[in-house]
């Protein structure tokens, strides 16, 4: 006996499941919410009615690295931002380039970063980015030392609203572009 | 969003309006040293600032200007000076390389400034991600995530529980009432104090008392040699009496603490 068959109600229960759920909801997820198998090409299907569905509302259903998730659609965060005034202190230069260098460039060590920004490494710097859950070790360089190999997470991805790093801002050599011409 | 004043200044043509030496006095740089996030950062702007050409750069001009601020830093900030020193000897490696005589056949990718442009380049680029990466909206910050409340019922599954538990239950709250119980007559029955006062007698008499005579185990109780075992320590704390011992394991002898 099929729990329900009803497409209609299917996709009532992706929609509470994904509206409820405090983190993105993978297609694994999503399997477990049905006793009887349910084919991911289904639940894709099934998704992509509830994109459809909520088209003309104010959360959009979005894809990241993770899963699948609801949030507001853009128009709405400047009045959203207004609830919680006190926001986010910003990261300084120096976190922000030590991201960008670990999401373009990654897996890199330490040193590697040290010798695209010429300064060392604060500690704090990394350990903001690990806090975060933004970077993790995902190995040692095998080279004296064996230092480690720093990449970025799902989880970066999720809060940067990407599904993969080739969604990242394209990182064009601007000094290149400017320049290139009075070679 | 970034604006590009190498448009059209490169080597002087249609260099027509811009002053050729923009030179920016050190003092006034004061306020940005803190700004800088390294020797490349620094260099960077000195090339955007003077309008330099990033792949022709004038190494004698730059490393003059460069050497400047470092000298200011120094004054300043001791400790960020090091990564700057470092690169003040690479311009002028770069530089004395380049004033020597190069053998003809040595064609121009051979030019010392191609690892710094390189370097130079590269930070550029990741500065400039870095920025958009900043300006990105975030969950957090511009993201607002659907997390709608929900009433999580659980459905744990109670344990198991047989008679045998039960009775084993029931022992251990007996067990535990019967200490309770016990203790509590002994207070009743038992007081510190008085027995403080009976020590206090007895070694007004004898003087000199061996420990285990203050004792009689033949007939108190249990209860009672506590008590009187609390009274005695109750006494030393209280500073009236002395409790003496020759030597590890020799007899422990009790008696008045007299003040002379």
């Amino acid at each position: 006996m099929s729990e329900t068959s009803n497409v209609a109600e299917l996709k009532n229960i992706l929609e509470v499941a994904l509206l409820t759920s405090h983190t993105p909801l993978s297609l694994d997820d999503m399997q477990r919410l049905f006793i009887e198998r349910t084919e991911r090409a289904t639940l894709r299907m099934l998704l992509d009615e509830l994109k459809q569905d909520w088209a003309e509302r104010t959360m959009e259903l979005v894809q990241v690295a993770s899963g699948y998730r609801f949030q507001a659609r853009e128009q709405y965060a400047a009045y959203l931002m207004r609830l919680n005034p006190e926001r986010q202190a910003r990261y300084s230069r120096a976190v922000m380039e030590t991201l960008a260098i670990i999401a373009y460039r990654q897996p890199v060590t330490r040193g590697d970063i040290e010798e695209i920004r010429g300064v060392t490494v604060n500690p704090n710097v990394m350990r903001q980015l690990q806090e975060r859950d933004w970077i993790d070790v995902v190995g040692q360089r095998e080279v004296p030392g064996r230092p480690s190999l720093y990449a970025t997470t799902k989880h970066f991805l999720d809060d940067f609203n990407l599904r993969s790093l080739a969604e990242l801002p394209p990182m064009d050599d601007f000094v290149q572009q400017e320049a290139m011409p009075g070679l | 969003m970034i604006e590009t004043p190498l448009n059209a200044k490169i080597k002087g043509e249609d260099f027509t309006e811009l002053p050729k030496d923009l030179y920016i006095p050190p003092d006034a740089l004061e306020v940005y040293l803190e700004a800088f996030e390294g020797p490349l950062d620094l260099l960077l702007y000195l090339i955007r600032k003077h309008n330099l050409d990033i792949l022709d750069i004038p190494m004698a001009d730059l490393t003059r200007q460069y050497m400047e601020y470092v000298e200011k830093m120094r004054a300043i900030k001791l400790e960020l000076a090091g990564d700057y020193l470092l690169m003040s000897a690479m311009l002028i490696e770069i530089k004395s390389r380049m004033l020597l005589p190069k053998p003809a056949e040595l064609a121009e990718e051979d030019d010392p400034r191609a690892e710094l442009v390189r370097r130079l380049m590269e930070y550029e680029a990741i500065k400039l991600v870095a920025q958009r990466l900043d300006e990105m909206p975030k969950v957090g910050d511009g993201i607002s995530v659907a997390s709608a409340y929900y009433q999580h019922i659980s459905h744990v599954k109670p344990p198991e529980v047989t008679l045998d538990d039960l009775t084993e239950a029931w022992r251990n709250v007996l067990k535990r009432a019967s200490h309770f119980k016990h203790h509590k007559v002994g207070r009743a029955e038992l007081s510190v104090r008085e027995h403080m006062s009976i020590i206090l007698r007895r070694l007004k008499t004898d003087k000199f008392v061996e420990f285990t005579q203050l004792f009689d185990v033949v007939n108190d109780g249990i209860p009672k040699l506590v008590v009187c075992f609390l009274a005695i320590l109750e006494l030393a704390r209280e500073g009236l009496l002395r409790i003496t011992q020759q030597e590890a394991f020799s007899p422990i002898y009790v008696q008045i603490n007299s003040y002379e």
